[in-house]
């Protein structure tokens, strides 16, 4: 399967990465290349097995839903980019 | 005193040869001596280690040592370390800080290991060369114009050139395993869920997994011992109870019956390699192994697979990476989407950015039957060839690698091209086995690896054969001149 320019520009979009428009056509040939290296798959007849998302096929554990944790929001937010009065801050979302 | 196994520094530390400040130092020194050729450490943490090093003394002084207590370790820089910078080989994390430390991190810690610093790596753990880390390659010891492997090449370098006792790794789908092959040394990824992933920034959720790169198989052990067991903070970490990988390690190899699969030796394996092998194999089979051709008739379709299911998973654990609450952010962004674009866009180098895209592509409407779907059926039928393959022998004894280390630069033009480096042991992990490689001799001057393959959870007997092998070998004491 071969992308072309707006292919990728759709995917870049999904996955919120910025793509300037000078690499756009080597990134579709090279998704493309990685496409036709997976396209092998689709040879192999699967229609009788079953899929598997876990090596095991072990499901997820659960715990006891009681608080564990302890309030750090001033330590966890000493990293972040912006914050003010214990809130993250990013561009203005509602004019 | 250096280039010592970590069973050899804890004789040497408990019979007062040295103290662990003395050889935390020595370390140190040569770290600063031939760090900036061989660009194994990103981040070097001398007070820390000093301070942890005479901690160590402390207690055993007082008689609580452990085997690992005032040993110096270097961490794979995916690993979170508490107060000390853990960038993942990205710019994305370059002043990411960490609030806490990874449950390795903390065990190894515990354990009374002296943490010496961070090692480079490809970027989020995506690469076979290490060429993909934002703070630039790591040099192979055995030949400073080769890559050492990747993505743990930064730690397998470290462990080569003396530059760590023992080092901490990730393996995805041969991480730990070909970067060990590339530089001489012991690596092991163990069963998936054998190890806490909790703190150890996520790539590939299900597949995903730590362990030691050592100079022995011995030293593998010893880690593990102190790695491996439940934690209540990853939901897929084995509740199984703890185990003394150390107990199996002096058993005979009398009746051990060993798999050599057709698909491992041929193709695009090197014939010399294959050469070597075959000296190999007679070596273990003068100590009792016996040998059978088998078949994984699937494994050449494990590339395609993995190369859906790891980047599916990556694009849904790299979007935390949002320019929000910690990491990169770009310079004044118009709005908010424009800061999600350009903080990703800038953050992210060329390969982490291909893949997620694969992985978002994948998992987009329309395509995830013919894609996600399809490769998590092929992942079934890789494992069941394993499972069959295991119904006649008691592990899988194969190449590493295709070859030995390639130069830097040789490989990096075509993203394809070095996803094929991984042929021999991306399959391990779409079926969560325990794997490990160990040097098995020289090819002009550059280590080769032996890859060996147990089922779930027969990380003590890997060991078994390995040390077995090593007490009758001596590729894994061979050291680069640096």
């Amino acid at each position: 399967m071969a992308l072309d320019n707006t292919d990728v520009e759709k995917i870049a979009h999904l996955a919120r990465l910025q793509i300037s428009a000078s690499d756009t056509l080597e990134v579709a040939q090279r998704i493309t290349n990685i496409l036709d290296m997976i396209d092998q798959m689709q040879g192999v007849d699967t229609s009788q097995v079953a899929p598997m998302a876990h090596p095991f096929d072990a499901s997820q554990r659960l715990r006891p839903d009681v608080v564990t944790e302890t309030d750090q929001r001033d330590y966890l937010q000493k990293i972040a980019p912006a914050t003010q009065d214990g809130l993250y801050l990013v561009p203005k979302v509602i004019e | 005193m250096l280039s010592k196994t970590v069973a050899e520094l804890a004789t040497a530390l408990a019979t007062k040869d040295v103290s662990s400040v003395e050889l935390t130092q020595a370390y140190l020194d040569r770290i600063a001596k031939l760090n900036p050729t061989l660009n194994a450490y990103v981040t070097i943490t001398p007070e820390l280690a000093l301070t942890q090093a005479a901690a160590a003394d402390a207690l055993r002084a007082a008689g609580k040592a452990t085997p690992l207590t005032g040993i110096p370790i270097a961490h794979k820089d995916i690993f979170c370390t508490r107060d000390v910078l853990t960038a993942c080989g990205s710019r994305m994390l370059a002043n990411f800080i960490s609030p806490y430390d990874a449950c390795v991190v903390e065990r190894l810690q515990a354990a009374g290991a002296v943490m010496l610093g961070k090692t480079n790596m490809d970027e989020f753990a995506m690469g076979s060369s290490n060429e993909t880390s934002h703070f630039g390659p790591v040099h192979n010891p055995w030949d400073q114009a080769r890559v050492p492997g990747g993505s743990s090449g930064g730690s397998a370098a470290a462990v080569a050139a003396d530059l760590c006792a023992m080092a901490t790794g990730t393996d995805t789908g041969g991480s730990i395993r070909q970067p060990a092959s590339f530089c001489g040394i012991t690596g092991l990824k163990p069963t998936y869920g054998r190890v806490s992933r909790w703190g150890m920034i996520a790539f590939a959720s299900s597949l995903d997994q730590a362990g030691p790169l050592t100079k022995s198989a011995e030293d593998a052990a010893l880690i593990l011992n102190v790695i491996a067991g439940a934690d209540a903070r990853d939901s897929t970490c084995l509740d199984i109870p703890a185990e003394d990988f150390t107990a199996q390690l002096n058993q005979p190899l009398t009746g051990l019956r060993i798999g050599l699969p057709r698909e491992h030796f041929s193709g695009g394996l090197s014939g010399k390699v294959q050469e070597i092998l075959q000296l190999a194999i007679k070596k273990l089979e003068s100590l009792g192994a016996t040998f059978k051709d088998i078949d994984l008739p699937n494994n050449h379709l494990s590339v395609p697979a993995y190369y859906v299911i790891a980047p599916a998973e990556a694009s849904a654990n790299l979007s935390r990476f949002d320019g929000a609450r910690f990491g990169y952010r770009c310079e004044n962004p118009a709005n908010l989407e424009d800061m999600y674009k350009r903080s990703r866009g800038e953050g992210f180098g060329d390969e982490v950015k291909r893949r997620i895209m694969v992985g978002t592509y994948a998992l987009s409407a329309g395509y995830y039957d013919a894609y996600y779907k399809k490769a998590q059926k092929i992942r079934r039928l890789i494992k069941d060839d394993f499972d069959t393959a295991f119904k006649d022998v008691d592990l899988i004894l194969g190449p590493t690698s295709p070859h030995t280390a390639f130069k830097l630069g040789e490989k990096n033009s075509d993203p394809v091209t070095m996803y094929l480096e991984d042929i021999y042991t991306i399959a391990v992990n779409l079926a969560g086995l325990p794997g490990m490689s160990l040097p098995a001799g020289m090819l002009d001057g550059l280590p080769i690896g032996m890859q060996l393959v147990g089922p779930a959870l027969s990380e003590s007997r890997l060991l078994n054969v390995a040390h077995q092998f090593q007490l009758h070998t001596d590729w894994h004491t061979q050291r680069p001149e640096v």
